[in-house]
């Protein structure tokens, strides 16, 4: 079994009128099944409202099922005995670093998990250079969190999760707010410690040029799972992402258009370089 | 009709204190009616505090803003026209919708402005049916819409009060894809269509180059470069140095004349790079 393992999943929010009568029903997730494996880079798409951020809460204890079940690292979400332990596996990165960041120096926000989870004051200290060094923000660990930049807030926010030991880091649309740079450095930070630390990454995004690297990728809509696959595989299939309200990488949408207008480009291109050499290779053929 | 001058200003947060930070230095600039303007720079780089000083919520600590010739730091000057002709839409929408219906939320700003009822309702609807509210919607509260339809409302707000320039910070922040369009696609028609004055602050370059007729760059407070997006773009090193980028195809472009092929590199969307991709390939009749 994987790490994560969703089996029928479904979960309805119920809304009530000021007496406490259901007066409607909406099913954010609708019979999903998941497996993913340790190790694994794994991205989640879907338009606003897709059921996404309703999946990652799953997976860190946040909202339980209405129906079906989860495994995380083999734990079932519905015992409340395993609430506690989830949440060590599964850390979680939300959009907005601003609400993430507690305390008036980087190095203290970062410890605060572990102080939480009554490490030895020891070793919250080791946790805290590793994550800061596993961030590379190191050098900022005496500042204030509000004087650093989007990417740098966002960087400290992982440093505070990483610092819990997760096996599993969710992010939850972790660029939304962040300047090009900003974007940039947490990405890169995401990969790092996937490839490094071995954590299990799940990123939730809207920007499709982030997803090209992941390992394979879920398409929500409706609270269901629409498609997966491989980065290649989901952006070899352009209209049916429109459809879903997505988009592809930019790359892919040039390669798209040069090879409607005959160029032959082949398919699957998904990164600049790609398309730099298949267009070379038709220009110096 | 407004027409702005930005002369010589300067803003300092927590002047005269340890924690004084210079946002904005020596800022000159001129908004004419009409124009569809990108703001862009690194967080931080004093893009908000210039929107700010705009519409009057903050004020320079040096400096002049003219308005249609009046400067607006003249004693007796009617800050409350001010933020009636220039509109502020925030970045995030929940903190600037509070009313209990969308339709209400519209309402206030036209109320504010001491119209009468009839007017208020009228405006109200007209701003929601142009930013493309489906009317089911207009009586529910606004707190349980999606991303897309809450800053659908936040921009109706706004433009009920009838602006003649309208700043969006970064209107597109969070939204899908096709949310991101179809926000981007409203202003786009609103400034076509209703001629109003927009400032858009973004961090997607790809927006910005798809979109605007002139970007202005924010570096540390100072405007680094403001000029056409294609003359902006060409500077793509030094916008890297700066925490920024070019849009993708700007590179893809710019790789490809590295390597031999006779392509526009001033090409900053899809289809520009399509086409003279394209033509190039035609030129070397490989196609």
């Amino acid at each position: 079994m994987g790490i994560i393992k969703a089996k029928n999943v479904v979960h309805e929010f119920f809304r009530r009128d000021e007496e406490g009568n259901v007066e409607s029903i909406t099913t954010a997730l609708d019979h999903v099944n998941l497996d993913v494996k340790a190790g694994q880079f794994i991205a989640i798409l879907g338009h606003n409202g897709s059921g996404k951020s309703t999946l990652a809460k799953h997976i860190n204890a946040l909202l339980t099922p209405t129906e079906g079940v989860i495994w995380v690292d083999g734990m079932d979400v519905l015992d409340e005995d395993n609430t506690i332990p989830i949440r060590k596996t599964a850390g979680m990165v939300f959009q907005n670093p601003d609400n993430q960041i507690i305390a008036s120096v980087v190095e203290e926000d970062v410890g605060f998990g572990p102080e939480n989870i009554g490490v030895p004051t020891e070793e919250i200290w080791t946790r805290v250079n590793q994550s800061l060094e596993a961030v590379d923000m190191v050098k900022y660990r005496k500042h204030s969190p509000n004087k650093l930049s989007g990417g740098q807030k966002q960087r400290v926010a992982i440093a505070g999760v990483v610092a819990m030991e997760p096996k599993c880091i969710v992010f939850d649309e972790p660029t939304a707010m962040l300047d090009p740079n900003g974007r940039k450095e947490v990405i890169a930070t995401a990969h790092d410690l996937n490839k490094k630390k071995g954590v299990t990454i799940i990123l939730i995004t809207h920007y499709m040029e982030e997803v090209v690297d992941a390992d394979y990728v879920y398409v929500m809509e409706k609270g269901k799972i629409v498609m997966d696959g491989t980065p290649r595989d989901i952006f070899s299939r352009v209209d049916e992402l429109k459809e879903h309200r997505l988009d592809v990488p930019q790359a892919t949408l040039v390669a798209d258009e040069l090879r409607s207008a005959g160029v032959p480009i082949p398919q699957g291109i998904l990164t600049r370089k790609e398309l730099v050499d298949a267009i070379m290779s038709v220009a110096n053929a | 009709m407004a027409e702005i001058i930005l002369d010589k200003i300067n803003y300092t947060y927590s002047d005269g204190t340890a924690y004084e930070i210079q946002a904005l230095k020596d800022v000159n600039l001129q908004i004419h009616q009409g124009e569809f303007i990108g703001i862009i720079g690194h967080t931080g780089s004093g893009k908000s505090t210039l929107t700010q000083l705009l519409n009057g919520l903050l004020r320079a600590s040096s400096g002049s803003i003219y308005v249609d010739g009046q400067d607006i730091y003249d004693e007796g000057y009617d800050m409350k026209a001010l933020r009636s002709k220039v509109g502020l839409v925030f970045q995030y929408p929940d903190h600037q919708l509070f009313e209990t219906t969308c339709f209400e939320d519209v309402c206030f700003g036209p109320k504010n402005q001491g119209l009468d009822r009839k007017d208020i309702e009228l405006r109200a609807f007209e701003a929601l049916r142009n930013v493309g509210f489906p009317e089911e919607l207009f009586y529910q509260p606004p707190f349980d819409l999606s991303g897309g339809q809450k800053r659908r409302v936040a921009i109706a707000g706004v433009l009920a009060m009838k602006p003649d320039v309208l700043i969006l910070d970064e209107p597109t922040a969070g939204l899908d894809p096709a949310g991101r369009d179809e926000i981007l696609g409203l202003v786009s028609k609103m400034h076509r269509e209703l001629g109003i004055t927009i400032l858009l602050v973004s961090h997607s370059m790809e927006d910005v180059a798809e979109y605007v007729d002139r970007i202005i760059v924010m570096n540390h407070g100072a405007v680094m470069f403001d000029a056409l997006p294609k003359q902006v773009f060409a500077h793509y090193k030094e916008l890297e140095a700066v925490g920024l980028a070019a849009p993708q195809v700007t590179y893809l472009v710019h790789e490809l004349a590295e390597r031999g092929l006779p392509v526009d590199t001033q090409a900053t969307t899809a289809r520009e790079a399509a086409q003279t991709i394209l033509s190039a390939l035609r030129e070397k009749n490989v196609i």
